[in-house]
């Protein structure tokens, strides 16, 4: 299988990427030994825009927390793949985060603080309230049965005002 | 019964900064370290709490409170720097188990994990202290 065959279905994700000034693209299998190296791997591509400390442990923790829903929640155990999408356009940081899973069925209530559908799995319910807090802007979308795409923005280097 | 100490014992002992406390048991793992007192857990860590080590521990530890009698958790993250929402799941979890037997210290926080402690409201449920040595101290006292 050719690799445009192979990845046909990110073509939609992918689009106007060749107008950002730098992008990376990740895909990954949906198991938990790939949230630290999904963290890791944002986080160096970050880097070059000499990010604080504070700025990258924000960037860690929303990875984190966007992997780990795709993991639990989105494949629920099951195997899957987990596409991860940075770019940068001068000091803004987009990530988006993809699965092809079960979706949201109340993104609204997802997203309140300390609901959780898996209180079995001791599941927080913090996951989105941390996304919420360490970015600048997010994003969810979601469609049954067909996946969940999460966008997040984050300017890096510029303090609020 | 107590076991004897090993040299191996005796440097993991001071690998976690508590030299003078009688330990009787411990696992050394690659991503964690931990040894089981009388009625206190000392777990350290070596890698970032995320779900994928929360549910390693969370076996391990629950197995320490259900058949050593454990009734105080010291969670020192004193060589890592970093933990997500699933590292509240196991603390809130464990506290909700020792609520009414002991209690969740934790150890050598640096800023950021501090921060996910202070936004989840954990703060207020768990002891913070420097290191390990206060911790136990504060159990030994507390006894």
């Amino acid at each position: 299988m050719k690799y445009n065959e192979k990845y046909d279905k990110y073509d939609n994700l992918r689009q106007d990427m060749d107008t950002h000034d730098n992008t990376m693209e990740l895909i990954i299998d949906s198991k938990s030994e790939n949230e630290s190296f999904a963290r890791v791997v944002v986080a160096s591509f970050v880097a070059r825009l000499d990010p604080t400390l504070e700025e990258i442990a924000d960037i860690k923790t929303a990875v984190s927390e966007a992997v780990t829903n795709c993991i639990i929640h989105g494949y629920e155990g099951k195997k899957g793949k987990i596409y991860i999408k940075c770019t940068l356009d001068g000091n803004t940081l987009t990530l988006l985060v993809n699965d092809e899973g079960v979706g949201i069925e109340d993104i609204h209530k997802a997203m309140e603080p300390m609901y959780t559908t898996k209180p079995q799995l001791e599941r927080s319910g913090m996951g989105f309230s941390f996304m919420e807090a360490f970015m600048d802007e997010l994003v969810v979308s979601s469609e049954i049965n067909k996946g969940t795409t999460i966008t997040m923005k984050k300017l890096i280097g510029v303090k609020d005002i | 019964m107590k076991q004897g100490l090993t040299k191996t014992d005796e440097r993991v002992k001071q690998d976690l900064g508590c030299e003078n406390a009688d330990y009787t048991e411990e696992i050394i793992h690659t991503d964690y370290i931990y040894m089981v007192s009388n009625n206190m857990l000392v777990i350290s860590m070596n890698a970032e709490l995320d779900h994928h080590l929360a549910d390693e521990m969370r076996e391990v530890i629950d197995h320490a409170i259900d058949e050593r009698g454990v009734k105080n958790i010291i969670f020192d993250f004193s060589k890592i720097g970093f933990m997500d929402s699933a590292g509240i799941g196991l603390i809130m979890g464990r506290y909700k188990r020792l609520i009414n037997k002991g209690g969740i210290y934790v150890s050598g926080v640096n800023d950021s994990i501090a921060r996910i402690l202070m936004i989840s409201g954990l703060h207020k449920l768990v002891t913070r202290t420097s290191d390990i040595n206060q911790a136990v101290y504060m159990i030994n006292c507390s006894n």
